[in-house]
């Protein structure tokens, strides 16, 4: 056989080549043949075959009739309403009765088909030969001659002209394809580096939609913050808040450890970007005894009182700090935006 | 009324006369010939890629029903319908059609579970269908090129997946998407600009939810349609694997016809796949996205899982270091873009694996008896090494559920991930090595003393011996029909007029594969005749 050329004089030899027909009589580990077919009970009972008969229809027949259960359960129950079915506990009963009537009605289909199958039609095993994948040589040669005969006639590995500004022609048209993509965005710019906030901007507590004051922000409760001026009638409030969201925690002044987490808190009174550095999950998890944080996604853990740093996690570096002091009128507010890009690393980030 | 045509009517019925209709126009008698009635052999295994065929074409006809309710809009609305709690909340209308189709068009919800639980069933039974292919070698010649088909089939269907489950654009799809961006932001020098030309702008933006959209109903399952279209092709064309056995062999297909017995067994289980999922979404609910409500950038619920598919991904990502290195103004975020290029690798080696084994072979025949796992130990073990690795992540992914589940410290599951990520696979593959021996040298014992009958015979002098029975023959023609290669060798290093013989380095590592493969200790020399007679035609022999 053509397709079964041994390449290697270490492959295993061929059962069926190997052995010849002398030797296999011989060979207690031949191939016998197809063991003879044993009828079923099917095959030579009529009556059995009629049971399986009556079984395929009756599943047919449970099909149809779970169709109809399926209409009347669309017409009969309302779309919100609520039943207690156990073990299920409360679920909506048109999507129960749906669902099953429709499964019902599906799988009795199936078994009925797999039933007629295995019990009544024949199950008399049939061999077929299979035919190497691989050409004949005569054919093989025939359609390399072709291709030859074709690819001379167009002159194209003769006109070398041709050829060439064909495939210059053909690798550039798709440029424009690439070009009509440019307008799906904008460039990147410095638009990861800033963010809503500015000097003089209050922080609004997110619960309480009012500006924060020092004593609103008590030892141990974690307060979500947002810029003043942002509210989320703003159709760009999802861009601004992916990148503003704060945090408020305070810490006894006595046990911040980074100098300049003192220097840029009021009176313990802490903000940092709520955006986990690592992919941009908000991180929401306070533990109040150690001041960790913790962003759920992924687990990366900060410690606020000390720069936010980066104590356990996949995360790559310390939460952005806002620079916060008190305005005249004795409410929280920003002294400026954060001095570095909030949220995940990027390559512009330095 | 012409003659000629009374007795055409006569001759053939409608449904005849429509077909020679056809074949004027289409030629479908020669097309038919040797489809109607083409053998397909019968093994529990060969359903597995069935129900990824069938669970597909559910997600199709539940996907369109989907589109003619669904809103891929990130306008923003405030929320009227009949679902109580989020009214007066405000969202996309992306997340409030999902919320309709949950709530107030009758069986949306249905469907929409429907679509939820079969595209998981999808990705599973796709798995679980290349494992089969890979653990019995079905991958062989002529059929590596099918095995591509599916590798695609199975990554498009992750990336088909993943932006299906963003476009509800609930709490947590948006977070799925805020970490996909983020992993995208890592990639050196065009990570920025991808994330802004993919989201256009910065994230969230206005446009992700409708760019998803057309690549999860249009662009990604089209190309998936004609994959499927061309992997059924060629399981046709070469016709399906089998088992060694009695009368089977390389160059035959032993079995039952397409008509009737596939086209009933086949047919029918898509109804089965169809009616189990149905009823599965009848009584368990996926994705509850009223639960948690509408994506905000600044809110996350805890516990949030990718599907099942994508969790392996996750625990690259969760259980990496948090590598960062800056130099001249630039950062190399190492802690996500290694997680980010190894995800690709793990699958990648999948793909490749057929074309390594059959340079390590060197074997260039077709193969259609299929292998039992066993007597291709080394295959077997790297399958289960990386399947190891799999799973490894997949705990990783989810990390937090185990810790919050068995009272573990996460820290504790974190280092214990990092260190089985390396050693996990090793282990696995050595001992699945081991077992594939045992069963051969069992496989080896039963073929040369017979079954144990579970007899006990009581000898003149007192001994007890079991009785064995031996096998039948065609019981020992397929416990000894499987192939043994000789691992290669290099040839001698000098030629025969003693001038010294070039072996390239590649040669070697093939050698020293071939070796690994088919070496002393990994794989066991099956009975041969010889032994078996000598065994047998002993006297006295229990």
């Amino acid at each position: 056989m053509s397709s079964n050329r041994i390449s290697d004089e270490n492959l295993p030899a061929e059962q069926e080549s190997a052995h010849a027909e002398v030797e296999r009589a011989d060979d207690p580990f031949a191939n016998p043949g197809m063991p003879a077919h044993r009828p079923r009970i099917q095959d030579i009972d009529e009556r059995a075959a009629k049971r399986s008969e009556r079984a395929v229809a009756a599943m047919f027949t449970l099909s149809m009739l779970a169709t109809i259960g399926f209409i009347a359960s669309f017409v009969a129950f309302p779309v919100d309403k609520i039943v207690y079915i156990w073990p299920f506990g409360h679920v909506s009963a048109l999507n129960f009765s749906l669902g099953l009537t429709l499964g019902v009605a599906l799988f009795a289909i199936g078994a009925g088909a797999i039933h007629w199958a295995r019990t009544l039609m024949s199950d008399v095993e049939i061999i077929q030969e299979r035919h190497p994948i691989e050409a004949t040589p005569e054919v093989a040669a025939q359609a390399k001659k072709d291709f030859l005969l074709g690819s001379a006639e167009s002159g194209f590995g003769r006109r070398k002209l041709i050829r060439n500004t064909m495939f210059g022609a053909l690798a550039m048209v798709p440029l424009s394809g690439v070009v009509l993509l440019r307008d799906l965005g904008p460039l990147p710019e410095d638009k990861l580096r800033t963010t809503f906030w500015k000097k003089g901007l209050m922080l609004i507590n997110q619960n309480t939609n009012e500006p924060l004051r020092p004593e609103d922000v008590t030892v141990g409760s974690l307060t979500f913050a947002q810029p003043e001026g942002l509210d989320d009638h703003n159709p760009d409030f999802n861009n601004e808040i992916a990148k503003a969201a704060l945090m408020i925690v305070r810490i006894q002044p006595s046990e911040i450890k980074d100098k300049r987490e003192l220097e840029w808190s009021h009176e313990g009174i802490v903000a940092y970007s709520k955006i986990c550095t690592h992919v941009g999950c908000p991180i929401s998890l306070y533990e109040q005894q150690t001041h960790h944080v913790l962003c759920p996604c992924h687990q990366s853990t900060f410690d606020l009182s000390d720069g936010a740093r980066v104590i356990f996690g996949p995360a790559g570096h310390a939460l952005p700090q806002l620079r916060i002091g008190v305005n005249d009128e004795g409410y929280l507010e920003a002294l400026g935006d954060f001095d570095e890009p909030v949220g995940p690393s990027f390559w512009e980030r330095g | 009324m012409s003659t000629a045509s009374d007795e055409k009517t006569r001759q053939a019925p409608a449904g005849e006369r429509v077909a020679d209709w056809a074949d004027g126009r289409l030629g479908i008698y020669g097309a038919a010939k040797g489809m109607v009635r083409k053998v397909f052999p019968d093994h529990w295994s060969f359903m597995l890629g069935e129900i990824a065929l069938w669970s597909f074409v559910v997600i199709i006809l539940t996907g369109v029903y989907l589109t003619l309710f669904f809103h891929p809009s990130m306008n923003e609305v405030v929320y009227d319908g009949s679902y109580v709690p989020m009214q007066g909340v405000r969202m996309t209308e992306a997340y409030a059609s999902t919320l309709d189709i949950s709530f107030d068009v009758r069986g949306g919800l249905l469907i929409r579970q429907i679509h939820h639980w079969a595209a998981l069933i999808f990705v599973a039974a796709m798995f679980v269908h290349m494992m089969r292919v890979f653990f019995t070698g079905a991958f062989r010649k002529p059929r590596e090129i099918n095995w591509v088909f599916g590798f695609l089939l199975f990554v498009l269907a992750l990336f088909t997946g993943l932006t299906g489950y963003s476009l509800p654009d609930d709490l947590l799809s948006g977070t799925g998407v805020r970490f996909a961006q983020g992993a995208i932001l890592s990639t050196p020098i065009v990570g920025t600009y991808i994330s802004m030309f993919l989201f256009g702008g910065e994230f969230p933006g206005h446009d992700i939810v409708a760019r998803f959209y057309s690549i999860h109903i249009l662009l990604l399952p089209g190309i998936m349609l004609g994959l499927v279209v061309a992997h059924l092709i060629l399981v046709f064309y070469h016709k399906h694997t089998q088992f060694a056995g009695p009368g089977k062999t390389n160059n035959n297909v032993v079995g039952a016809p397409f008509l009737p017995i596939y086209m009933a067994k086949a047919g029918g289980f898509f109804f089965l796949v169809f009616g189990v999922i149905a009823i599965i979404s009848a009584i368990a609910t996926i994705n509850p996205v009223w639960a948690i409500g509408p994506y905000r950038p600044d809110l996350v619920s805890t516990g949030a899982q990718p599907d099942w598919y994508l969790g392996f991904s996750e625990g690259l990502i969760r259980v990496m270091p948090g590598w960062e290195i800056n130099v001249w103004g630039h950062t190399f975020v190492l802690g996500v873009f290694i997680p980010l290029m190894i995800f690709p690798l793990v699958l990648v080696a999948l793909a490749v694996y057929p074309f390594i084994e059959s340079w390590v072979t060197g074997d260039k025949r077709e193969h259609h008896i299929l292998d039992r796992p066993r007597n291709v130990p080394t295959r077997t073990g790297f399958g289960v090494a990386w399947l190891t690795l799999y799973f490894i992540l997949l705990i990783g992914g989810g990390n937090d559920i185990w810790a919050t589940h068995f009272h573990l410290s996460i820290n504790t599951i974190t280092w214990f991930i990092r260190i089985a990520f390396f050693v996990g696979p090793v282990v696995a593959f050595v001992i699945t090595k081991r077992i594939c021996l045992g069963l051969q040298r069992r496989d080896a014992e039963k073929v040369l003393h017979g079954r144990e009958s579970g007899v006990i015979k009581r000898l003149p002098h007192g001994e007890f011996v079991e009785v064995h029975q031996p096998l039948d023959q065609g019981a020992l023609h397929t416990l000894t029909a499987h192939e043994q290669y000789k691992p290669a060798e290099l040839g001698p290093t000098v030629d025969e007029n003693g001038v010294e013989r070039k072996t390239s380095p590649v040669e070697k590592v093939r050698v020293k594969l071939s070796k690994g493969y088919y070496g002393e200790g990994n794989q066991i020399p099956k009975p041969t005749a010889e032994e078996y007679k000598e065994i047998t035609s002993g006297h006295g022999h229990h």
